[in-house]
């Protein structure tokens, strides 16, 4: 009898197949998963001694997170997990995989709500699927807050299920009985395996079976460290990419891109030499460009190298970076708080626009027949995605698959799904199967960005308290038509904020906050609306945002004759905030002598439920090279699922943070990025990456927070923080090293 | 069109390419060894490191003629069989990859360097211009000292 084998699984449509036996399609139980998230975590435990204490902000009431969750409880336990006939548990997830580690943490709590052995559990990435409204986006650090109950409670049913099998086979009472490695025991040590029972389990009629996951003090599996299940696959070169997926008929293909942001083309004025050039298949115009198929890449490559093409105007000709800049002074809001008499501190802060630049560049398959196409792609936004590439390809909705694939790296790029769409266009255009690639230049230059971003921030302070503290931010407008104003528009009469504001001041409001006793606080976003391609970018608003805002809080703490860390410890609002604090101050041995030239450098950041601080030290002998040589970070982030994951993610924000502090952004330059490879966008090497990285994971205690996320905006104040000790300056302008050191690609 | 005829991964093979074809995309269009990647195309990001005949090359920029008579080795040519190379060992057991993208070329440029220093220092682990978008470095280097551990 036919259980899917893995090939099968590859290529299924993410229904629930006719020949599996234990396949649960749990009917959501309407739970209360969105009241228990409300609860402001950690307000009010523990006053600090210091501070004066200011109202929550709207972050701490309800943040992104909370908002995700609440737009998907409807559908939260539509969730499919098969048992299959030998033994394996094989979980359909909703999210995409990007190289967070999810997969590896969804299998673990499976298995250990099973009682399965992890190597018994698939994770597969499940199709894009409308039912899931609003559930089937991978963002905001959300994914394990918001599966970690349903996914527990689909398993859990399972494992009732089996139990229930099991007792009946038996006769015997269920609670006589126990589940163990990928079987029921009874108490006679009589054992039946998982598979044996999966038939017979699917068809009990089990009214009023009650189900509850384990209690979490018996986790052994969730909470220990744990390796990636896919590892083995990533180093022996078998993990399959979209572009390694050999889907039948789908030809290299690359598009020829206009010298400016959104030109388009006027005319291609070489069309039949082009099409003459060896291997080449087919030629289109499609919105974005001139598509060019061809038997290899790397003759699609010459191709489209080779085409001479007339472009219109894009959007954003004129601009360069001075311009931008200007505008975004103007945009930032004025100060309520006048300095006045008051003894205050101002600083203003400029970061440029950062590429996402995943390694894997935008790619897709898509296959657009006159009835019906299918799409293969990373995608963390599949359900709009879909949606969206029916519309422009005239097809009703159930007419298309859309396959979420595995990719090579995401930091918010793959929220959008600009490639998928395009592929799509193309295979329409030129009837035919298509294996679209961009090129990292053009994924560079015409792929997304982090916006960039104008601070200014003013803090007011007396008899040794902080007063006010107001935070104005201008920042280029962040494009977030991924399905995030839909979900802000059904939750809008739950979330925490109040008056006209744009989708864009919610995101900000339910993202950032301050963590510290800072008396009167006000932080107010201001977008200027440019038509660019901007995305989120690891951490949203944070990363520059709370930045700036850990470099300010250094130079309050000096004003104010304190050390950095007592400083923070005394205006923290919670006793987990400041256990983090002092874990990387005593394991990092602040306050240490350093030579001339390396300065130690402290940051902390709270979000999404969770809190970390990180210690680094930097070489900063030659300001225009300096490198973080060690950094030492803690996390809480209530329940670690998967420490060594946990810690992967804090090492990647770390990286993030040293690349974009020091070297890492793109200059815009009369409507095109002037950056077009690694070589020029100078994302940190091995060279630049600290020799040595202690990370330290605070032990469980309460449910999971978000921490995909988390680790970017504490380091990048650390780092500018001990760039700036090191060499006596006070950086204000991010990248800190950030000269055009390179002759920019033709355009 | 010429024809080169070469080893990849023990498996000698004979292509039709014009001869200045990156091997790059020899290899994973018409031959479909995928575990090289495209990252650039201009030996930059070094996501496509292999070897031509055991010394680390960028085959985006090899063209299909160097490799005539010669042996490529790929990812997929590192295990022994189900034995794995000690250093996918080690990346294995530092669980290094994230999305794991780099990691072909990350594994062949240390195997490449592991074989002509046996213990590399931090400074020259730091020669090492891979690019891991991930921020995988610090693992990579603990991957690296424990490979030399084991050889
Ligand atoms: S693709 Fe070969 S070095 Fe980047
Ligand atoms: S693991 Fe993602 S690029 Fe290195």
């Amino acid at each position: 009898m036919g259980s899917p084998t893995k090939s099968a699984a590859e290529h299924d449509d993410g229904a629930v197949g006719r020949r599996r036996f234990l396949t649960f399609l749990v009917a959501a139980p309407t739970l209360t998963l969105a009241t228990t998230n409300l609860a402001p975590d950690g307000i009010g435990t523990a006053a600090a001694e210091a501070g004066v204490p200011g109202l929550p902000q709207p972050a701490d009431i309800m943040d992104l997170g909370d908002v995700l969750i609440l737009a998907g409880t409807p559908t939260a336990h539509l969730l499919v997990l098969e048992v299959t006939e030998d033994g394996e548990a094989h979980f359909e997830l909703p999210r995409a995989e990007v190289g967070q580690g999810i997969t590896t943490a969804v299998a673990m709590l499976v298995a250990e709500e099973l009682d399965l052995p992890l190597s018994k559990v698939r994770v597969r990435l499940a199709d894009a699927r409308p039912e899931l409204l609003m559930n089937q986006l991978t963002g905001g650090s959300n994914t394990i807050r918001s599966v970690y109950g349903p996914v527990r409670r689909t398993a859990a049913a399972a494992r009732a299920r089996l139990v229930a099998a099991a007792s009946t086979r038996w006769d015997l009472s269920p609670d006589r009985l126990v589940t163990r490695d990928g079987a029921v025991v009874a108490p006679d040590g009589r054992t039946a395996s998982y598979g044996s029972l999966t038939g017979l389990a699917a068809t009990l009629p089990l009214p009023g079976l009650t189900v509850k996951p384990k209690p979490e003090s018996e986790h052994t599996l969730v909470g220990t460290p744990t390796s990636r299940i896919d590892a083995r696959a990533m180093v022996t070169g078998t993990m399959r990419y979209t572009l390694d997926l050999d889907v039948a008929g789908a030809k290299p293909t690359m598009v020829r891109r206009p010298p400016t942001i959104n030109g388009t083309v006027r005319s291609v004025n070489n069309e039949t030499a082009v099409r003459a050039m060896p291997g080449v298949i087919d030629l289109a115009v499609v919105p974005t460009g001139v598509a060019v198929m061809a038997e290899t890449f790397g003759q699609a490559l010459d191709a489209k190298d080779a085409l001479d093409v007339s472009w219109n105007d894009g959007t954003v000709d004129a601009l360069s970076d001075a311009d931008i800049r200007k505008r975004l002074r103007a945009a930032a809001l004025p100060f309520v708080v006048p300095p006045l008499l008051t003894r205050h501190v101002d600083a203003e802060f400029d970061f440029a626009f950062v590429s996402h630049a995943p390694l894997e560049t935008n790619s897709a398959i898509a296959d657009v027949r006159d009835d019906r196409a299918e799409i293969w792609a990373g995608l963390k936004s599949a359900i709009v995605a879909k949606q969206t590439i029916a519309a422009a390809i005239g097809l009703p909705e159930d007419r298309v698959t859309v396959h979420v694939r595995q990719s090579g790296g995401s930091f918010g790029r793959r929220l959008f799904f600009d490639g998928a769409l395009e592929a799509a266009q193309i295979s329409k255009a030129m009837a035919r199967p298509v294996k679209l690639m961009w090129s990292r230049i053009d994924d560079m230059r015409h792929g997304r960005a982090r916006p960039a971003t104008h601070h200014k921030i003013r803090a007011t302070y007396a008899l040794g308290q902080v007063l006010t503290y107001e935070h104005r931010v201008a920042a280029v407008e962040t494009d977030f038509r991924h399905g995030l104003g839909e979900i802000l528009t059904a939750t809008a009469a739950r979330l925490p904020v109040a008056g006209n504001l744009s989708f864009a001041q919610t995101v900000f409001l339910t993202t950032v906050k301050v963590p510290y006793d800072f008396g009167v606080v006000t932080e107010l976003l201001n977008e200027v609306p440019l038509k660019m391609h901007t995305a989120s970018w690891r951490s949203v608003y944070s990363a520059n945002t709370r930045g700036a805002e850990e470099i300010l809080v250094d130079e309050l703490a000096k004003r104010m004759g304190k050390d950095p860390v007592a400083f923070r410890r005394a205006f923290l609002k919670t006793d987990r905030q400041r256990r983090v604090l002092d874990k990387v101050a005593a394991a990092g041995n602040w306050g240490r002598t350093m030579p001339a030239g390396f300065a130690q450098g402290v940051g902390f950041h709270d979000e999404y439920k969770s809190c970390t601080a990180c210690l680094v030290e930097i070489d900063a002998r030659d300001p225009g090279k300096p490198r973080v040589v060690r950094a030492v970070i803690a996390a809480d982030v209530g329940r670690p699922i998967n420490p060594r994951g946990l810690e992967a993610q804090l090492l990647g924000g770390l990286t993030d943070a040293i690349s974009t502090t020091l070297r890492a952004g793109l200059h815009i330059d009369r409507g095109l990025p002037l950056e077009g490879s690694y070589s020029q966008f100078h994302y940190a090497r091995q060279k630049d990456s600290p020799t040595d990285v202690r990370i330290f994971i605070m032990p469980a205690d309460g449910e999971p927070g978000g921490a995909g996320e988390l680790g970017v905006p504490a380091a990048v104040g650390a780092i500018a923080n001990a760039y700036a000790r090191a060499t006596g300056t006070s950086p204000r302008s991010f990248p800190i090293n950030f000269d055009v050191d390179f002759t920019p690609f033709p355009r | 069109m010429p024809t080169y005829t070469f080893a990849v991964n023990g498996k000698t093979v004979t292509v039709d390419a014009p001869a200045d074809m990156p091997l790059l995309w020899v290899l994973r269009d018409k031959l479909g060894v995928t575990g090289p990647k495209y990252g650039c195309g201009i030996d930059v990001c070094k996501a496509c490191t292999s070897h031509l005949d055991g010394e680390a090359v960028n085959p985006c920029v090899v063209p299909v003629s160097e490799a005539a008579g010669r042996k490529v080795t790929t990812i997929e040519g590192l295990a022994d069989g189900d034995t794995l190379h000690p250093v996918q060992e080690a990346w294995l057991e530092e669980d290094v990859a994230q999305c794991g993208y780099c990691q072909p070329g990350q594994i062949m440029a240390a195997v490449a360097l592991l074989r002509k220093n046996k213990n590399p220092t931090d400074a020259e682990i730091d020669a090492i211009q891979n690019v891991c978008r991930c921020g995988t470095y610090f693992r990579i280097r603990e991957a690296i000292k424990r490979a030399a551990a084991k050889m």
